[in-house]
């Protein structure tokens, strides 16, 4: 067997067209975080995520957290794997904001929706936990099956931005 | 030309060139189609719906009920306001007679959404909604401001004071002062059309309509979804006309509407003017159209007064009667009470209707102010301020006052609340887009209706594109009149949203074309891609139906032979399918094993790790809603598979019993459908491809038995192996993280190739199972089938003390041997295929006369390449029992005869399942 | 586009949630000790009054908590 199993991340093949796009609004697919669900009591603030040692830890719920990292394994994260069930798009750019209000009905303001914000809710028409990692700075984990319709629906919301 | 020096905010320096009903007409900057028309002297712009009249300009913006035209270039639409199209370089538009009509060619313009929040929205940049912005900023609000006109400041002309300053600089400096902050975000030609619960306000912004050519990129129209802690209403107010006979020439007009074409345009719509008012509000106009070069007459039947603006007009107390046209239809002369006066442009002016629009949306109350002659806000509504005109204050000095937040001293009202003058009632239009005159409402009334909602149903007035901006309180009052009761007894007709017409491509925005409603893909689509799938929807998910071959002569095969030539490979040799869309959930916790048999109704906490058991799920009334295989990971660990279209709903199901029932179980429920990809490996060479896979696992039956399942690791991936059959042959469910799906998909591909291996689609999925008489949930159900009902029996619990369904398993109907029940039909004729949903009834060589019993319908049919003929699945009345009975379906103009059987047609005894 | 207090996320839009009729009706101790009319009742039978209503949401889009808000059926308005 001349193929050795590799791993094909559910954005491969649109790094060209996110290319694309201006600085403003730029988009990257980030493949291949870990990511485990960890369930029981938390001490994270709800609709926050923080970094601990090693990895974020993403309030999903009262009772759920996502962990994530782009280098430890599931193992070592603990909890339920969950790395394939979603994938990772970062978005940011002076018109990061803009974009997501195109489709987001959460209210993104700075004061309300800063760095360590977190939140569970709709994108468009797909399910996606947001994550702001600072201003106009974004993480988009949204489920692998919907990541062709979210990167189309991404692109599609740029266009106003391409110049 | 009347197009007047000195006077208008339009840009002269420039000319625009458009077209209206076939002639070519100058413009400028800042114009609408209706004043450029106007200033051509084109006062007749549309004819009426049903009686033909011709009909003009009768008010400057979108509460004008009469100026409907047709736009052709830039983009074909129908039925627009000639007062709201902004003018632009190459508009090309025409007069329609009531009816426009629709682009036969796509739009191809964007349109989109945007959210927006804040704890201060103002609808309204007059006067009143300026100041309540700038209070609102001022304060550290986040604020928007949204006006439907292209430029603020409502209604002022221009020639008013503010704080000492022109008017329109007061206006500049707000804005400017608006602008300087951060968190205000002004938003012109944007209409508030709707106002729901919880301070959310839809707003329609038109983005490049006024730019020729269109910006690349930019949406043509934009839906603002705004979230408003507060929202302060300051839209103004709608001026009214007095009904009089033949009210509906062209050259008639509003007052406030004549100013503001010679104050916003520049245009003075007439020479000769009559002004006809209760108000003092049209003073005003009689002045400024004087001081402009008109002459002037204004009749008024109120005593004459010292206190009104005074101007260079003729002032006598008279009422106007009627209109004469001249011979272009439009108005060459009125009739009053003193006798005809010759004019081309007649003025009317019966005071003002608070727009209180977005107030009535979320169920504000309007109270009857009978000194106004109008409705106006008559509650306070929690979160939501309507200040200046729509509350109705109409002087500039409590506008302002309203907008800083303070109250202001009411003025003495001065005016004469007069609806109509004498005349003939089928002359006097009430409702000039719909043609509905006083005599319609006096037809209503004398029908016997007394209720204004049913009075605008039976005469449509209210109903057209301005939804009774102007007409509506003169429809309440007219009608308030024939019956001689009290107007604020019968209110008024409920204002709903939107405000204004809107595009149905708006409200779509970005959810057309493939954003239509989302796609959802498995890690293998590009493969399925590649090799030529034909793809069905199922949900959202797309799945690869079948894969044809080039056929041939150079096409491809049909999907009937497709199908049969994949069903034959798999029970011959080998198939492989993509199972990744069936939903995943890892079910965990010490109570896991008895969550799940109460959910399930066979037992799963006896289930050991390493095995595999098939589950049905049922609903408290007993009926399936799910079903699919459950394996035991660890002590603490199930992994339960549903249906693809169950994935959600499952979940939610089983979240829904643990969380509210069922609280002091420790389990915890995760999706992870798309963890893992799942590709069943089927046939009876199946043995040969997963043992080539994985060298270190035993595949043998023994070793392997079925329902059993293994973890192995490929090239150091870790693998699942599970014996699970959908088809009864030999078969594999091989599992792998959504990462290493292509690639593992892809060496099963082409360890398969020496036996054969085929990938096969849902068609050959569902129709190896039918063979087998396993049901599809949702196809072969629908929410009234049991588990009984489908023969599965051996799947219902006895043992176990309850579970969901259970109770209702007991209960008389449940237990009727009439019920539908799930049994093989086959056609006599072997190459007849039945179509899906076919009604089965007795067997009859002749069609009796209805009403036929029905006994039930065709849930799934087939070729069978097994088989070699057709074959079906069904639902029938006690089918059970009727098994080797004779019916016949209907189809078409045919009477089929088939055959009742089992459901499970191929390999009953199951002797292929071990290979 | 009414909002919805979620109790652990706050305020979201109506679409994020499903709805999951009256609260309060418990699962039967012993179903099998029922009638088939008392167990027909507790399957198929709601209370439906106008005005305040105890009912089950669930915060499906977010959290997929369920939890019970008080609501009043004619106005729509959530006790908060
Ligand atoms: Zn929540």
């Amino acid at each position: 067997m001349a193929e050795t199993l590799t791993r094909t991340g559910a954005l491969d093949g649109w790094a060209a067209r996110f290319a694309e796009l201006p600085d403003s609004v730029a988009l990257l697919a980030e493949p291949f975080h870990t990511m485990t669900s960890v369930r029981g009591e938390t001490t994270l603030r709800p609709n926050t995520w923080v970094e601990e040692d090693g990895f974020d830890a993403v309030w999903l719920g009262p009772d759920e957290v996502l962990r994530t990292s782009p280098f430890r394994s599931a193992a070592e994260l603990g909890g339920t794997d969950v790395s394939a069930q979603r994938t990772t798009i970062r978005l940011r750019g002076a018109h990061a904001r803009d974009l997501l209000e195109t489709g987001c009905a959460i209210d993104l303001h700075p004061r309300v929706f800063g760095a360590g914000s977190a939140a569970v809710t709709l994108l468009g028409q797909a399910n996606v936990i947001l994550l702001c990692l600072g201003e106009n700075d974004y993480r988009i984990l949204v489920r692998s099956s919907f990541a062709a319709y979210l990167a189309e629906w991404l692109l599609d919301a740029a266009t106003e931005y391409r110049g | 030309m009347t197009r007047v020096d000195g006077y208008g905010r339009v840009d002269r320096t420039r000319t625009l060139r458009f077209t209206f009903d076939g002639v070519s007409y100058t413009g400028h900057p800042g114009d609408t189609l209706a004043s450029a028309l106007l200033a051509h002297g084109v006062r007749t712009i549309a004819r009426s719906v049903k009686q033909d009249r011709p009909r003009g300009v009768t008010a400057v913006w979108s509460e004008d009920p009469t100026g409907l035209v047709q736009v052709e270039e830039p983009f074909p639409e129908p039925m627009l306001l000639a007062t709201t199209i902004e003018l632009v370089d190459g508009l090309v538009a025409s007069s329609i007679g009531g009816r426009g009509r629709l682009a036969e060619v796509p739009d191809t313009a964007r349109y989109d959404r945007r959210y927006a929040h804040c704890e201060t929205l103002v609808v309204g940049a007059g006067p009143a909604g300026l100041l309540a912005a700038r209070t609102a900023a001022r304060r550290g609000d986040r604020v928007v401001l949204v006006d439907d006109r292209p430029a603020a400041g409502g209604s002022l002309t221009g020639t008013e004071r503010i704080c000492g300053r022109d008017a329109l600089d007061f206006v500049a400096d707000t804005l400017a002062e608006l602008r300087a902050h951060p968190d205000v975000r002004i938003l012109l030609r944007t209409t508030a059309f709707g106002h729901y619960d919880d301070g959310f306000v839809l707003a329609l912004e038109r983005r490049t309509d006024h730019l020729a050519p269109a910006p690349q990129g930019l949406s043509r129209q934009r839906v603002w979804r705004i979230r408003a802690g507060h929202v302060v209403v300051a839209t103004g107010a709608h001026e009214r006309p007095i009904v009089v006979a033949d009210n509906d020439r062209p050259g008639i007009m509003l007052a406030a509407s004549a100013r503001d074409l010679l104050h916003r345009y520049g245009v003075l719509a007439g020479r000769r003017v009559v002004v006809f008012t209760s108000d003092d509000a049209a003073y005003d106009a009689a002045a400024d159209l004087a001081g402009a070069g008109a002459e002037v007459t204004l009749l008024d039947p109120r005593p004459v007064r010292g206190d009104s603006r005074s101007g260079d007009y003729r002032r006598s107390r008279g009422l106007v009667l009627g209109t004469g046209a001249g011979p272009d239809g439009a108005i060459s002369h009125v009739f009053t009470d003193q006798g005809e006066l010759p004019c081309d442009l007649l003025l009317l002016s019966g005071g003002w209707n608070p727009t209180s629009h977005l107030f009535s949306h979320v169920r504000g109350a309007l109270r009857y102010d009978a000194e106004l002659g109008a409705f106006r806000p008559g509650e306070a509504l929690a979160g939501v301020t309507v200040v200046g005109a729509a509350n109705g204050t109409f002087d500039l000095a409590g506008c302002l006052a309203e907008g800083r937040g303070e109250t202001p001293e009411p003025l003495p009202r001065t005016n004469l609340v007069l609806w109509r003058t004498d005349g003939d009632p089928a002359r006097q239009y009430v409702d000039l887009q719909r043609d509905s005159t006083v005599a319609d409402i006096a037809r209503a009334t004398g029908a016997g209706l007394r209720s204004v909602e049913h009075v605008k149903r039976y005469t449509t007035i209210g109903t057209a594109h301005d939804q009774g901006k102007t007409s509506g309180v003169l429809a309440s009052a007219i009608t308030a009149e024939l019956l001689g009761v009290p107007i604020e007894s019968l209110g008024t007709t409920t204002f709903r949203p939107p405000y204004t017409p809107i595009a149905f491509a708006a409200l779509a925005g970005r959810e057309r074309g493939q954003l239509f409603d989302p796609v959802r893909t498995t890690a293998l689509h590009a493969w399925h891609v590649a090799r030529g799938a034909v793809f069905e929807d199922v949900g959202q998910w797309k799945r690869a139906r079948y894969y044809p071959l080039p056929g041939e002569a150079g096409g491809t095969e049909d999907m009937d032979t497709a199908v049969l030539r994949e069903c034959a490979a798999v029970r011959r040799d080998v198939g492989i399918l993509d199972g990744s869309t069936l939903g995943k959930i890892e079910v965990r916790g010490p109570d896991a094993g008895a969550f799940l048999d109460m959910i399930y109704t066979n037992l799963m906490s006896s289930l050991r790790p390493g095995r595999v058991r098939y589950g049905v799920m049922c609903g408290l009334d007993g009926m399936v809603i799910d079903d699919g295989t459950v394996l035991r990971l660890d002590d603490e660990g199930f992994l339960v598979y549903t249906t693809t279209g169950g994935a959600a709903p499952i979940l939610d199901h089983m979240e829904e019993w643990l969380q509210t029932e069922w609280p002091h179980l420790r389990v915890t429920l995760t999706s992870v459908t798309e963890q893992w990809a799942t590709f069943p490996v089927v046939g009876p060479r199946s043995r040969d491809v997963v043992g080539a896979l994985a060298p270190h696992v035993d595949v043998s039956a023994a070793a392997f038995p079925f329902m059993t399942w293994q973890d192995t690791e490929v090239d150091g991936v870790p693998v699942r192996l599970a014996r699970i059959s959908f088809s009864g042959e030999l078969a594999w469910e091989v599992s792998v993280d959504g990462w290493h799906a292509p690639a593992l998909w892809r060496r099963l591909i082409a360890l398969g190739e020496p036996y054969g291996i085929t990938p096969y689609g849902t068609e050959t999925m569902h129709v190896l199972r039918a063979e087998k008489g396993y049901p599809i949930i949702g196809q072969d159900t629908d929410g009234t089938v049991s588990p009984q009902d489908l023969g599965m029996s051996w799947a219902v619990s006895t043992k176990k003390v309850d579970f969901i369904g259970k109770r209702s398993f007991a209960r008389a109907e449940n237990r009727n041997p009439l019920r539908k029940q799930l049994v093989g039909l086959l056609p006599l004729d072997p190459t007849v295929k039945l179509p899906e949903g076919s009604q089965i009834i007795e067997q009859t060589a002749e069609l009796p006369p209805p009403p036929v019993p029905m006994l039930g319908h065709v849930t799934s049919s087939y070729r069978s390449a097994a088989l070699g003929r057709t074959f079906a699945l069904a639902l029938v009345k006690g089918g059970h029992a009727r098994i080797g009975e004779r019916l016949t379906v209907p189809v078409g103009g045919d009477l089929v005869p088939v055959e009742v059987t089992g459901s499970v047609l191929v390999d009953p005894e199951g002797t292929r399942r071990d290979g | 586009m009414q909002l919805i207090e979620c109790p652990y996320c706050g305020p979201r839009e109506e679409v994020e949630f499903h709805y999951g009729g009256q609260a309060g009706v418990a699962y039967p101790a012993d179903p099998a000790a029922l009638t088939d009319e008392e167990w027909g009742r507790f399957v198929f039978v709601r209370a439906n009054p106008k005005g305040r209503f105890e009912e089950r949401w669930s915060h499906a889009a977010g959290c997929r908590r369920w939890f019970t808000a008080v609501r009043d059926t004619a106005t729509y308005r959530f006790s908060r």
